[in-house]
């Protein structure tokens, strides 16, 4: 047995619990998850169907853990798994999901297919199997601390442009401050105007709050390639950070993956609980909203539509803050067919939009969102995650469609009441 | 010999078989290891698991057009069996004789023939469906097709019992149900069980979330 195989089934072995035997026992192979699937939906190739993507996992559960397996296994009538059990299913559950978890919310008989999906990954890179794209990227956050490569120094000029720009100071490792932000690589890299949105919200709110030089970076690669000891090394980093702060909240930023990784998974990845908060940005700002924080002025008047990122939506709870946060401000707002717990992903979550080679399966799925958009007749679509808005500048740009990107955080720093000069 | 041996040893060995698997599979599937998950909740998991179990009767309405063909015929197929084999007279009768020592009003012979052709049509689309859809027919083990053709069969010769009311023809269909018995714990047939922690777990997973899936 190759070290790959057996490092991938001992794996597999540990993640077999309650759960998985449940969802093994329950599932007829209906197949009504692979409607829910853009990545079937959009190439109608079947071996896209969620379910078929955990069969390394599904394999290994019925030859060692059900009945007739552990019978056939005995009396050697069963295919035991080879390393193609693996490698073959490397590129569907990489490039072939975006861990967008709607398939977990169709299936009768309630199978987090998505969940299940995440459990191969692990194996998958635990093993060694993973595409190179992704694991170039993790192995720059193990090593710089961010996926592309960002360093402090990068951070520090940005903020130097986002203080002369905005006139005010950004707080750097400000111990006791209310709140610890975080910012997504994406944001250093191509939105430094989610920084300068923070700066003016704060300022204008009246927020405590503090960035890290030692943990700025939100992103999780760990999560992405689906290898829980690296996410779980990248959380403890923020949970360091804020620690020796001794700040009350974190808040994770625009990034649907950053906010899964710290808020729900992170405390399972380092074994314990948080001595502090970890509050998504949106979340933030409706708190903020309901208390009579934010003085709003002005609207949108063009047609605005929103795009649920699928981790801080389905995946994260965060549902009623976007809508609650744009109702002051779009005067002409329109949800799309399928909207809240039920969106259609982007096509690039997951680390899709990491792997290189998924470019063209990727830019296949956002036809989806594509059709979704046209469908409102929308000119701007509004998000709460980088990478979400990332893919879809791409997939706008190559379809050549007429519709502009924006993100939420930015829009309501474009629309706070200007405060009279001291 | 064959009759003694259907309506005797056979049907008590069947019926422990029946029984005790599903309770050994459902022990091992409550009582394996899972992890506590160690963030915050933001809502109760309880009652998110409670909700699942129920709402995923229903399917979301984005889901609906695109899964008619399913929808419509689990419907017919689990409602129809589910109503011959609790509301059919010979089995409300057995179960009163055999089982219970009580019995309750069986369906009018109109209402038993509704309910066999709904099973009948329900597991006839579902199952040309398993094997003429290209997912359908990628995903499905030889479990599930023996799991269905062992219900059709089960049901076929409840039928020809109840019309022909010939020994031969009960002590066939009586015999194809235990071996739908012996092969239920062990097979994709324990869905009927297993469903609910299924839902609850993933009901459960979501609901401290603060989703309603």
């Amino acid at each position: 047995m190759s070290e790959k195989l057996e490092k991938g089934l001992e794996v597999l072995r540990s993640e077999v619990d309650s759960k998985v035997k449940s969802f093994f026992s329950s599932c007829v192979n209906c197949g009504i998850c692979a409607e829910s699937c853009l990545f079937y939906t959009e190439t109608r190739d079947p071996r896209y169907t969620p379910i078929y993507k955990t069969e390394p996992l599904r394999k290994l559960w019925r030859n060692e853990y059900s009945l007739w397996g552990r019978i056939s296994s005995a009396l050697g009538l069963s295919k035991p798994m080879t390393e193609a059990d693996l490698t073959d299913w490397e590129e569907l559950v990489y490039d072939g999901c975006s861990m967008c978890g709607r398939c977990s919310m169709v299936c009768p008989v309630g199978v987090d297919i998505s969940g299940m999906i995440f459990k191969v990954k692990h194996a998958l890179s635990k093993a060694g199997i993973s595409p190179e794209g992704l694991v170039g990227a993790t192995q720059r956050a193990v090593d710089i601390g961010s996926p592309m490569g960002i360093t402090l120094k990068t951070v520090q000029a940005m903020i130097k442009h986002v203080e002369q720009d905005t006139g005010l100071p950004v707080p750097v490792d400000v111990e006791g401050a209310d709140y610890m932000a975080l910012l997504s690589s994406n944001e250093i890299a191509l939105y430094p105007e989610y920084l300068e949105s923070l700066v003016k919200i704060f300022d204008h709110a009246g927020v405590s709050w503090t960035l890290s030089s030692d943990a700025f970076e939100a992103t999780n690669s760990g999560l992405q390639i689906g290898n829980k000891t690296i996410a779980g090394q990248l959380v403890q980093r923020v949970v360091d950070g804020a620690e020796k702060l001794k700040v009350k909240n974190v808040i994770s930023p625009e990034c649907g993956h950053a906010y899964t990784a710290l808020r729900w998974e992170g405390p399972n990845f380092i074994g314990k609980a948080y001595p502090f908060r970890v509050v998504h940005i949106l979340e933030l700002l409706d708190e903020l909203q309901a208390a009579g924080k934010l003085k709003i002025t002005g609207k949108e008047s063009e047609r605005l539509t929103f795009h649920d990122p699928c981790s801080i939506v389905r995946r994260g709870g965060v549902n009623a803050q976007p809508r609650n946060l744009l109702q002051p401000i779009a005067e002409n707002f329109v949800e799309m067919a399928d909207h809240g717990n039920m969106n259609w992903c982007c096509g690039g979550g997951g680390g899709v939009s990491s792997n290189e080679r998924a470019e063209e399966l990727k830019l296949t799925a956002f036809n989806k969102k594509k059709s979704q958009i046209e469908a409102t007749g929308a000119e701007a679509v509004v998000t709460a995650c980088s990478n979400c808005r990332m893919v879809m500048e791409e997939g706008v740009e190559t379809n050549e469609m007429e519709v502009e990107l924006l993100g939420l955080t930015e829009m309501i720093a474009a629309h706070l009441e200007q405060r009279p000069a001291s | 010999m064959i009759e003694y041996l259907i309506d005797g040893p056979l049907w008590y060995f069947s019926l422990a078989v029946f029984a005790i698997g599903v309770v050994w599979h459902l022990v091992s599937i409550i009582f394996a290891s899972r992890k506590q998950d160690l963030s915050v909740a933001r809502s109760s998991s309880t009652s998110g698991a409670l909700r699942t179990v129920f709402s995923r009767f229903v399917p979301h309405k984005e889901m609906t057009s695109k899964i008619g063909l399913q929808l419509v015929a689990g419907y017919l197929f689990h409602l129809g069996l589910f109503a011959l084999l609790f509301f059919a007279a010979p089995h409300v009768i057995f179960l009163e004789e055999n089982l219970l020592g009580f019995g309750w009003t069986p369906m009018p012979h109109w209402a038993f023939i509704v309910s066999a052709q709904a099973a009948f049509l329900g597991l006839i689309m579902l199952w040309v469906r398993r094997m003429v859809n290209p997912v359908s027919r990628l995903i499905s083990t030889w479990d599930d097709h023996t799991a269905a053709i062992l219900t059709f069969v089960v049901m076929l010769t409840g039928c020809f019992a109840l019309l022909e009311g010939s020994t031969g023809l009960r002590l066939l269909h009586r015999f194809t149900v235990e071996l739908w018995l012996i092969y239920f714990p062990f097979s994709a047939l324990m869905h009927t069980f297993t469903f609910i922690p299924s839902r609850a777990f993933t009901g459960a997973w979501f609901g401290r979330r603060g989703i309603d899936a």
